[in-house]
């Protein structure tokens, strides 16, 4: 196995740690390469046809670099009815890209999330596993420029 | 100065503690508390008073502190035992709440084995092991307690399923997916509390002779899925998972983000490392589950409410709740609502008890409440009287579900609440039924349309007609479920999908396509901060909103000082 990938040998081979060991993968590279998607294969003794099958039927893994600064906005109920969509529609004013896209500079890459469980602080999102509560244009403007200093 | 009376402070900090700013607010106190312990606690269920602190005096008594700031003299009035906010529960809650399963959420150290123990924790499992395994099968069965996971399956019968089969590889999974979008109970019970989730396991573990426990959770929660462990390795360096003299194992396995993972089928073809796709029963579970092994699948709540079946008994345990519903629910209210967070209450509680007494919401300004969450539906305010358990919500077009409850706003659009669902359910269809996979595709495209003012009349006909299809066709719950959001909308609202399809107008002025953003030259004072915030120069300098340009992204609402900038449903403005 190539050395990149060699810590999923932390993880027991049975075929049913396949997305373990993705997750391993992706905690390590933020992404899943397609030299990740041969060595899983390889690891887990299933065949790349199938490890890419698992890859594109869970939303958590992504397939491109992410930028810098990962963004999570939460399209939860809550979250919904206080207005996630215009955060959307601010963060692509802003940035230019859409979830699932990661900004030219690399910077900034969006994803749209179901649920980070903090509905009573509606609207919400994350960067980089932090949680901003409460968001309206202003703060959202403040938190991009925040990251976009550091 | 630092009052002498204090004999502990404690703060709330998980999740939601944390995401209000709670961590800040602990360095200061540990910084400024001097020899006075700081203890990092679990949830309390007041979300909009967090960051929360108690300090716990020592006469036994405690004041609390809500919505503290990270500043030195926020820190300093708790620490002098200061007037300023002050924080109590709000009376109609308290006379409402009936706070059972969360009694240890929020006033324990959830990393803290010993905490747990003292409080009484694991007296439940002693007290199981002292009896045969059948008994304990019967205690859980005159409890009444049905799955919380939404389903509603008696608990006891379950068990006495999984106990019947002869197999030295049963395993027990705890369903730790809280897919719906809008609920947080299993979150807050596991963050705050996982020894008792793993207490309910352990002694289902017992009862029915299991030998693998198993834990779905969500990858989303790393919180909850970093204290169980802790939890874990507790029980372990106790012995706790020796039990009959056999080693119980037990694990977390993590998911990736599907919610149809959390029907019991797809998890265990996810736990096997598979794409989660839901399966034809039988065979059921129990008969064949993960790798062809017997299995057994409970929800988190269920499974932190077996702890206290066994601690006061069966008998007793039945006596809150109702004939459809027995013990206690927690419900996770959020949306339009003064007092968002987790509530625990005897089921049976009626809607308007939950939504206007303890989340004091106001009852002039909400329209209706969703339940279950994208399998369930709306419940208007007309029929709020509703005692809450399994059957009565049933009947009314919803479900229990698993505990959500999002209050609607009277200035929310029914229509963009139904497409949002149908977006969600369409994209987490695993693909398997035709139905499933194209039908909600096409009713979220007709939604689409109609919130975008494309709509027809014929529209309303079609969505009810493949509704219909898609719940008779599908083969899990998630299908079945699919479009209930919608026919409940249809049902309850119909004239709200005809004023968007007839008159092209949303009256709660939310569909973007169908409102204007509107200045109110006469309140204006020109100050030029809509110009400068408007990101595609739809203000002129005359302070005129060209229609044609704006987005509606209502930037310039926002910042408008004198909120002369309004958002009104189109064709109002003349
Ligand atoms: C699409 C779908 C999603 C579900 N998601 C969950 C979930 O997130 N958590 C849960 O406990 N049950 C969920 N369920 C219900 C489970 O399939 C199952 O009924 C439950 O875990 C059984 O536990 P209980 O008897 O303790 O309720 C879901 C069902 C369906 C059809």
């Amino acid at each position: 196995m190539q050395e990149e990938f060699s810590f999923l040998s932390k993880i027991g081979r049975e075929p049913g740690n396949l997305i373990k060991g993705l997750q391993a993968i992706q905690a390590a590279y933020g992404y899943v390469s397609d030299d990740a998607i041969r060595a899983a294969a390889e690891y887990f003794g299933r065949p790349e046809a199938d490890v890419e099958g698992v890859i594109s039927f869970y939303a958590q893994f992504k397939r491109v670099k992410p930028g810098k600064f990962k963004i999570a906005v939460c399209d939860g109920t809550a979250c919904h009815l206080k207005g996630a969509p215009l955060i959307h529609t601010w963060i692509n004013q802003e940035l230019g890209i859409n979830p699932g896209e990661t900004s030219s500079d690399g910077l900034f890459s969006l994803e749209t999330v179901a649920c980070l469980g903090c509905c009573s602080l509606a609207p919400v999102m994350s960067v980089n596993g932090k949680v901003h509560a409460k968001l309206d244009r202003r703060t959202m403007m403040k938190i991009l420029k925040e990251y976009a200093a550091k | 100065m630092i009052s002498p009376d204090i004999k502990q402070i404690k703060i709330g900090l998980v999740s939601c503690g944390i995401a209000a700013g709670g961590e800040a607010v602990y360095e200061k106190l540990v910084a400024a508390a001097g020899n006075i312990p700081v203890i990092k606690v679990g949830c309390l269920g007041h979300c909009y008073a967090e960051p929360l602190v108690e300090a716990v005096l020592n006469d036994g008594s405690s004041i609390f502190y809500g919505n503290v700031p990270g500043k030195d003299d926020a820190i300093e009035n708790i620490l002098a035992l200061g007037e300023a906010g002050r924080f109590s529960v709000p009376e109609k809650r308290r006379e409402k709440e009936c706070v059972k399963v969360l009694a240890f959420a929020g006033r324990i150290d959830p990393t803290s084995f010993d905490d747990y123990v003292s409080g009484g924790g694991y007296d439940g499992l002693k007290k199981a092991l002292a009896m045969p395994p059948e008994a304990v099968i019967e205690e859980v069965k005159l409890s009444g307690l049905r799955g919380r996971g939404g389903g509603g399956f008696s608990t006891g019968m379950k068990w006495s399923f999984l106990a019947a089969k002869d197999s030295t590889e049963k395993v027990i999974v705890c369903n730790a997916d809280e897919g719906d979008p809008g609920a947080f109970m299993d979150r807050s019970l596991m963050e705050s509390v996982p020894h008792q989730v793993l207490e309910g396991m352990l002694i289902a573990a017992y009862a029915t002779r299991a030998a693998k426990l198993i834990i779905y959770c969500r990858a989303e929660y790393p919180m909850a899925i970093a204290n169980l462990n802790i939890a874990i390795d507790q029980i372990k360096a106790n012995k706790l998972n020796i039990i009959d003299g056999r080693e119980i194992d037990i694990y977390i396995k993590e998911g990736a983000g599907a919610f149809v993972c959390g029907e019991e089928t797809a998890l265990i073809a996810s736990l096997e490392g598979q794409r989660g796709m839901p399966r034809f029963r039988p065979p059921f579970p129990t008969d064949s589950g993960y790798m062809g092994k017997p299995t057994m699948i409970n929800n988190v709540e269920t499974f932190g409410n077996i702890p206290l079946i066994l601690r006061e008994g069966g008998a007793e345990f039945a006596k809150v709740g109702t004939e459809g519903g027995r013990g206690t629910k927690i419900f996770a209210l959020a949306g339009d609502l003064e007092y968002p967070g987790l509530v625990e209450v005897p089921m049976g509680t009626t809607i308007s008890e939950i939504v206007f007494d303890i989340g004091g919401a106001d009852p002039e300004k909400v329209k209706a409440v969703q339940t279950g969450g994208p399998s369930g539906g709306c419940i208007p305010k007309a029929m709020f009287d509703t005692p809450v358990d399994y059957d009565s919500l049933r009947s009314l077009g919803a479900i229990m579900g698993s505990g959500g409850m999002i209050v609607i706003g009277n200035d929310r659009c029914m229509v963009e609440t139904a497409r949002y669902f149908l977006d969600f359910t369409h994209r987490e269809s695993c693909g398997k039924c035709t139905f499933c996979r194209v039908g909600t595709t096409r009713m979220f495209e007709i939604l689409e349309r109609i919130v975008a003012g494309k709509g027809k009349v014929e529209d309303l006909d079609t969505l009810e007609e493949l509704g219909n299809k898609i719940k008779a066709g599908s083969l899990c719950g998630l299908g079945q479920t699919a479009p209930n959001p919608v026919l409940a909308t249809l049902r309850y609202y119909r004239d709200e999908y005809l004023e968007h399809v007839n008159d092209k107008s949303c009256r709660a002025a939310q569909c973007s396509a169908l409102v204007d953003i509107v200045l109110d030259q006469s309140k204006c004072v020109k100050c030029k901060l809509c110009i400068n915030s408007c990101p595609v120069e739809a203000v002129s300098a005359d302070f005129v909103i060209d229609p044609d340009k704006c987005t509606r992204c209502n930037s310039c609402v926002d910042i408008c000082p004198k909120h002369a900038i309004a958002r009104i449903p189109k064709g109002e403005n003349k």
